[in-house]
């Protein structure tokens, strides 16, 4: 009876950030501030969803899933590249290097410091 | 000899137990088929790992992944709250430039991803002498503060971690 009601539980709240990060697409004005909609989704949205499995499993079917925690891993894995790609992008077409703080260093921005080599180590 | 066996210990590791946690069963025959391909796979790309990361003190791993874990958790509340109620007019987003110590750049890929995952900052660019990391968030009123933050929080555990 209480794991039921913590695995429903975890399901609702999954269900509502999932919800309000869906809203956020609608609601936030601008590609950046609707940008961080999607990262709420797949952390605490799909995060619950995946505890909540693990827990039906293991009490209710009475065998332990491990496949959560492989989906949990490969969603930490790509959902930043997926977000990087799309600040890239949206540097390249939108903003421009005066406008973003300057980076400290001596040289630019990588997006546009067109002399940046990506196979570079970082010194150290 | 060992060295030239398993050229990467830590991924024939990570290969072996994500073969077991994929299969979702702990049987015998798994954990060997994941052993043969956790030391053929190093073995075999080798050549693209020119240098290992060296992770200094693992243990300290568990410790940082509870506490993004926890921050996660915290900042979807918070961000859930600006986008549900908060007037779009009081809404401050805002480009940061978070100084980066650390030179390492694994160390660097863990940090910019562990800034995309927390919600209500993103990690946009990184400079091109990798020394700095261009981050948006979606509500900074105290841009300096959040500077701060990533560093003593995630930055400091890095350095410990990879350097």
């Amino acid at each position: 009876m209480i794991w039921e009601i913590i695995v429903s539980a975890l399901l609702v709240m999954a269900g509502v950030f999932g919800l309000v990060g869906s809203f956020g697409l609608i609601r936030l004005p601008t590609t950046m501030t609707r940008l961080h909609a999607p990262t709420k989704a797949t952390t605490l949205g799909g995060g619950g969803v995946l505890v909540a499995s693990m827990i039906y499993f293991a009490v209710f079917m009475d065998h332990y899933s491990f496949h959560e925690l492989m989906i949990t891993l490969f969603l930490f894995l790509t959902a930043p590249i997926t977000a990087n790609l799309i600040a890239k992008a949206y540097l390249h077409r939108t903003e421009r290097p005066e406008d973003l703080p300057p980076t400290g260093t001596d040289r630019g921005w990588a997006t546009y410091d067109a002399s940046a080599d990506p196979s570079r180590r970082t010194d150290g | 000899m060992l060295r030239k066996l398993f050229p990467h210990p830590v991924l024939t590791l990570t290969l072996t137990a994500v073969w077991v946690a994929l299969m979702n069963e702990l049987s015998p025959g798994h954990v060997v088929f994941g052993l043969i391909l956790g030391i053929l796979i190093p073995w075999i790309t080798a050549a693209y790992w020119p240098d290992r990361p060296r992770l200094r003190a693992p243990l300290k791993v568990a410790a940082y992944i509870l506490i993004v874990l926890y921050d996660i958790v915290k900042s979807n509340f918070i961000v859930a709250r600006i986008v549900l109620f908060m007037p779009l007019s009081q809404l401050r987003p805002a480009w940061v430039t978070v100084p980066l110590d650390l030179r390492s750049p694994e160390a660097i890929t863990v940090l910019a991803g562990t800034i995309t995952m927390t919600p209500g900052t993103v990690s946009a660019d990184l400079s091109a002498c990798g020394r700095a990391i261009l981050v948006h968030c979606l509500h900074a009123p105290d841009s300096q503060g959040v500077v701060n933050d990533i560093k003593a929080r995630y930055e400091s555990r890095l350095k410990e971690i990879f350097e």
